[in-house]
C-alpha cells in the first residue's frame, strides 16, 4: 500500500515536471536555489519558477531574518530571495544584492514599468504584489445598520458604536494587535496618518509629539470596540473573527482578501465589501503605509547564474501566472484583472497612502513603539511614560547601530 | 584506575566542553564589553515605487552604512565598559525610582520586570514539582503491582511531550473561546477574556511549568523509593508512628539528596524559563530573562541586532543561576565532606 502511493507520487511528480516544463519559455541548465516568504502567493510563483527546471525554492516564515545572511555568504546561499520594503534594507546596507538595470534591459520587455523598484536610480528589486491594510466591512451589516462606509477614524468610532448597540455581532473592530511587530504596524499607520514623523533629520527620534499622543488616545478608544483579548490577535485570528461572524469591520490585509470568500473556511461568502483605509483627520491621506513585495538577486553569484536566476524569477512572475492566480494578491504584473476585493487596496493607494519607508531606523523605532505602545494597551504605562520611553529605548539603539 | 586511562576516558568529553561551552562562553562574555559600530552616512536618495497607476518616486534623506572597497560595511570596534550593562539595567532609573519612594516604577524597565517574573516563576514551582512529584511516587510505590505499569505510563505523558507543543494546548483551552473559557462562561454567565489578565496567563504558565516538570521528579523519587530500608519502617511501625511520621523521619531523610538534585536541575531549568512564554503568547504581560535575551538577538524589519545588550544579558542571567543554586550547591558540597 504505501509503496504504490511512493510510485503513484513519484508518477504525478513526473507528470507535473513533464507538463512543467512545457510551460517555461527557457529550459534553465543551471541550479538555481531561491528562498521566498511562504504565503499563498509566493506558493504560486514558486510553482512556476520551478517549471523551468534546475530550480529550487524554499517557502520560509522567517525569510526576514534569514536572507540576510545568507546572502551575504560568498557564494550566496541562495541566488533569488523575496523582499519587501523593509527586508531590502540590510541587504543594500550590506551590498548583497545586484543592480537590475542590465538584466531588465535584456529580459525585461514584459515587465510592468511600475514593478521595477528604482533606489538611488539603479533597479535593485523587482515588485510582484503591493500589500497594505485597508477596511474590510460586512456589507450587509452596514446596509441594515445604515451606516456609511467611515472614511476617517472618528466615522469608525460612531460606526463601531452604532453596531455595539445594536449588538448584531461579539465585537463590531477587529485588529490584528499582537504583542510584536503587528501591533507596532498599527500605531505606525495611525501616526502617519496624523501627521507624524518617526525621526528628524539627524535621526534623533520625533514620535513624543502631538501625533505620537493623538494616536495613542485613538488606538486606546478602539480597543473599547474590539475583543479584549486584542493582543493575541494576529492576521489569522482577525481573518477567522470575520470568518465567523464574530467582527463588523477592520482594517486588514488585503493579502488575506481572497480567504473571505474562501467557501472551505468562510460563513461570510460574499458579505465582505472593501473601501480605502480611514484618514486619521477628516479629508487627510489613509492612516496605512503600503509594502511592495518581490525579489532580488544576490550579488555574490556569478553572472550567468544571476542571469539565469533573473529570467526564472522573470517566469516566475509572469502574465500566465497571474492570470491563473489572479485573486491571490493585489498583482503588479500586466494582465491583472482588479477583483472587487482589491478595490481597497487601490482606493488606499490613490487616495495618497504612503509607501513604508526603507531605512535602517525604521526597524528600531518600530521595535521601540511595539513594545511601549503593548505596555500603554496593557495600562501599565501613561500616554506621557509610552513616548518618553519609546525615544528612549529608539535612542540606546540607534547609538548601538551607529545613527546617533 | 591509572591516571592515564582516567584522562583518555574524560579528554575528549573535556574537549568538546570547552569547544561547545567554555569557548563561546568567553565570547560572549568579550562581546559584552565591546561595540561594533558600523558607520554610516547621510544620503539624499531617490526612491520609486510601485503606485497607482504610475510610479511614486520620492527623494528623501536616507541614511545608509559606509561600505569599503570589497563592499563591507565599514564598522569601528572599540571598549566600552560596562555601558551594555548600563542599557540593560538602567541604575539611574533603579535609583530614581528608589529614591523616589516608587520601587515599583523599575518594573517599568524590561530587565527588572523579567527578572521580577524569572523568580517568582523559579520559586513558586518549585515546592509544587517537589511535592507532586513526591506525591506521585508515593502513590505508586503504594499501589498493587499491576496498575503500577499503567499509571508510571499515565504519569510520565506530560514529560514526553515537546514543551512548546504542551504549552501550546494548554493556550489554545483557555484563549479566546478555548473549551475552559466557554466552561467557565457558561458557569459564571459573563463573558471573560483570560489572556488580557496578567496574573491569569502567569499562573497559567506555573501550571504548565509543574504539570510538564513534575513526572520527572517523580520518576527520581520513585526510583528513591526502592532503596528505603525495610527494617527501619517496619520498626517504625511497631514503635507506632504514624503514616506521617514515617513519611518525615524515614522516607523525606532517604531521599533528602534527591530532593536536591531535583531542586537543583529544577532551579537551573526554570530560571532559563522561555518555552512558556513563546507558546502562550506571554510577551505583552510578562517576559523572562532568557526571552529578553532572545529578543536583542531577533534582528528587526531592517536587519538591527543588539548583540552587545544580548550578551550583557546572557551573562546576567548566568550570575543568577549561579545565585540561585549556590546554596543549594554548598549544601550539598557539606553533605558530601561529612
Amino acid at each position: 500500500m504505501k509503496f504504490e502511493k511512493f510510485t503513484l507520487g513519484l508518477t504525478l511528480l513526473m507528470l507535473s515536471a513533464t507538463t512543467a516544463a512545457a510551460d517555461c519559455a527557457f529550459k534553465n541548465e543551471i541550479p538555481i536555489k531561491a528562498i521566498t516568504s511562504a504565503f499563498p502567493a509566493y506558493k504560486a510563483i514558486a510553482d512556476n519558477m520551478q517549471e523551468c527546471g534546475n530550480v529550487q525554492v524554499e517557502l520560509d516564515q522567517e525569510v526576514r531574518t534569514k536572507s540576510a545572511p545568507a546572502l551575504a555568504a560568498n557564494p550566496a546561499l541562495y541566488h533569488i530571495s523575496s523582499v519587501h520594503n523593509g527586508t531590502i534594507v540590510p541587504l543594500l546596507n550590506q551590498d548583497t544584492i545586484r543592480p537590475l538595470d542590465d538584466l531588465v534591459a535584456k529580459y525585461g520587455q514584459g515587465l510592468n514599468p511600475n514593478q521595477l523598484i528604482k533606489i538611488d536610480g539603479k533597479i535593485m528589486a523587482i515588485a510582484f504584489m503591493v500589500n497594505m491594510q485597508h477596511l474590510m466591512y460586512r456589507k450587509d451589516i452596514f446596509a441594515d445598520l445604515g451606516i456609511e462606509v467611515p472614511t476617517d477614524y472618528e466615522q469608525v468610532l460612531a460606526a463601531a458604536k452604532k453596531i455595539k448597540e445594536a449588538g448584531v455581532v461579539d465585537y463590531p473592530l477587529g485588529a490584528t494587535w499582537m504583542a510584536d511587530w503587528n501591533i507596532g504596524i498599527d500605531f505606525d499607520n495611525l501616526f502617519v496618518g496624523y501627521g507624524g514623523e518617526f525621526v528628524n533629520d539627524d535621526n534623533t527620534p520625533a514620535v513624543n509629539s502631538e501625533a505620537g499622543r493623538k494616536t495613542l488616545e485613538m488606538m486606546r478608544k478602539l480597543s473599547e470596540y474590539m475583543n479584549p483579548e486584542y493582543l493575541v490577535a494576529d492576521a489569522t485570528y482577525v481573518q477567522q473573527q470575520f470568518q465567523q461572524k464574530k467582527i463588523a469591520f477592520s482594517n486588514f490585509w488585503a493579502s488575506r482578501a481572497a480567504k473571505m470568500d474562501d467557501p472551505a473556511e468562510s460563513q461570510v461568502i460574499g458579505l465582505i465589501g472593501t473601501a480605502s483605509a480611514p484618514a486619521a483627520v477628516p479629508g487627510g491621506i489613509p492612516a496605512v503605509m503600503f509594502s511592495w513585495d518581490g525579489i532580488a538577486i544576490a550579488k555574490n553569484i556569478t553572472d550567468e547564474e544571476a542571469e539565469a536566476a533573473f529570467r526564472v524569477a522573470l517566469e516566475g512572475g509572469d502574465t500566465e501566472m497571474v492570470k491563473e492566480n489572479n485573486d491571490l494578491a493585489v498583482w503588479l504584473i500586466d494582465g491583472y484583472q482588479p477583483t472587487e476585493m482589491a478595490k481597497g487596496a487601490i482606493e488606499t493607494i490613490q487616495n495618497g497612502a504612503k509607501p513604508n519607508p526603507s531605512t535602517v531606523w525604521r526597524g528600531l523605532i518600530n521595535d521601540a513603539i511595539e513594545k511601549n505602545v503593548v505596555e500603554f494597551m496593557t495600562g501599565k504605562k501613561t500616554v506621557d511614560q509610552t513616548l518618553t520611553d519609546i525615544e528612549a529605548a529608539y535612542t540606546t539603539s540607534a547609538k548601538e547601530a551607529g545613527l546617533l | 584506575m591509572r591516571r592515564q586511562t582516567f584522562w583518555k576516558f574524560v579528554g575528549p568529553s573535556i574537549f568538546l566542553m570547552v569547544l561547545f561551552i567554555a569557548l563561546p562562553l568567553a565570547s560572549v562574555f568579550w562581546q559584552s564589553f565591546f561595540h561594533s559600530v558600523p558607520s554610516v552616512e547621510s544620503v539624499e536618495v531617490e526612491t520609486c515605487s510601485p503606485g497607482f497607476p504610475t510610479q511614486i518616486c520620492e527623494t528623501v534623506l536616507k541614511s545608509r552604512a559606509v561600505l569599503d572597497e570589497n563592499g563591507r560595511p565599514v564598522t569601528t570596534t572599540h571598549f566600552v565598559g560596562l555601558d551594555f550593562y548600563r542599557s540593560v539595567v538602567e541604575p539611574d532609573v533603579v535609583w530614581q525610582a528608589f529614591s523616589s519612594g516608587n520601587p515599583a516604577a523599575i518594573l517599568r524597565i524590561d530587565f527588572w520586570r523579567a527578572l521580577r517574573f524569572t523568580v517568582t516563576f523559579t520559586f513558586i514551582t518549585l515546592p509544587f514539582v517537589l511535592g507532586l512529584g513526591l506525591a506521585i511516587a508515593l502513590a505508586v510505590n503504594n499501589s498493587t503491582a499491576r496498575m503500577r505499569g499503567p499509571i508510571i505510563f499515565v504519569s510520565l505523558l506530560p514529560y514526553i511531550i515537546t514543551p512548546v507543543i504542551g504549552g501550546i494546548s494548554i493556550y489554545w483551552l483557555f484563549v479566546g473561546d478555548g473549551i475552559v473559557t466557554r466552561l467557565i462562561e457558561a458557569m459564571l454567565d459573563r463573558n471573560i477574556a483570560v489572556m488580557t489578565h496578567g496574573w491569569a496567563v502567569e499562573a497559567l504558565m506555573m501550571f504548565y511549568r509543574v504539570w510538564h516538570i513534575a513526572p520527572f521528579a517523580f520518576v527520581i523519587f520513585y526510583a528513591g523509593l526502592q532503596g528505603v530500608n525495610r527494617d527501619t519502617l517496619e520498626s517504625a511501625m511497631i514503635d507506632g508512628a504514624s503514616r506521617f511520621e514515617r513519611l518525615r523521619y524515614v522516607i523525606i531523610p532517604h531521599l533528602l539528596p534527591l530532593i536536591v538534585f531535583v531542586t537543583l536541575i529544577h532551579l537551573m531549568d526554570s530560571y532559563r524559563v522561555f518555552e512558556e512564554i513563546v507558546a502562550f503568547n506571554a510577551q505583552s504581560q510578562r517576559i523572562s530573562l532568557q526571552w529578553l535575551t532572545y529578543d536583542f538577538l531577533q534582528p528587526d524589519d531592517s536587519g538591527n541586532r543588539a548583540i552587545g545588550r544580548a550578551s550583557a544579558s546572557s551573562m546576567l542571567t548566568m550570575i543568577g543561576i549561579v545565585l540561585i543554586i549556590l546554596p543549594v550547591l554548598r549544601r550539598a558540597w557539606r553533605d558530601h565532606r561529612a
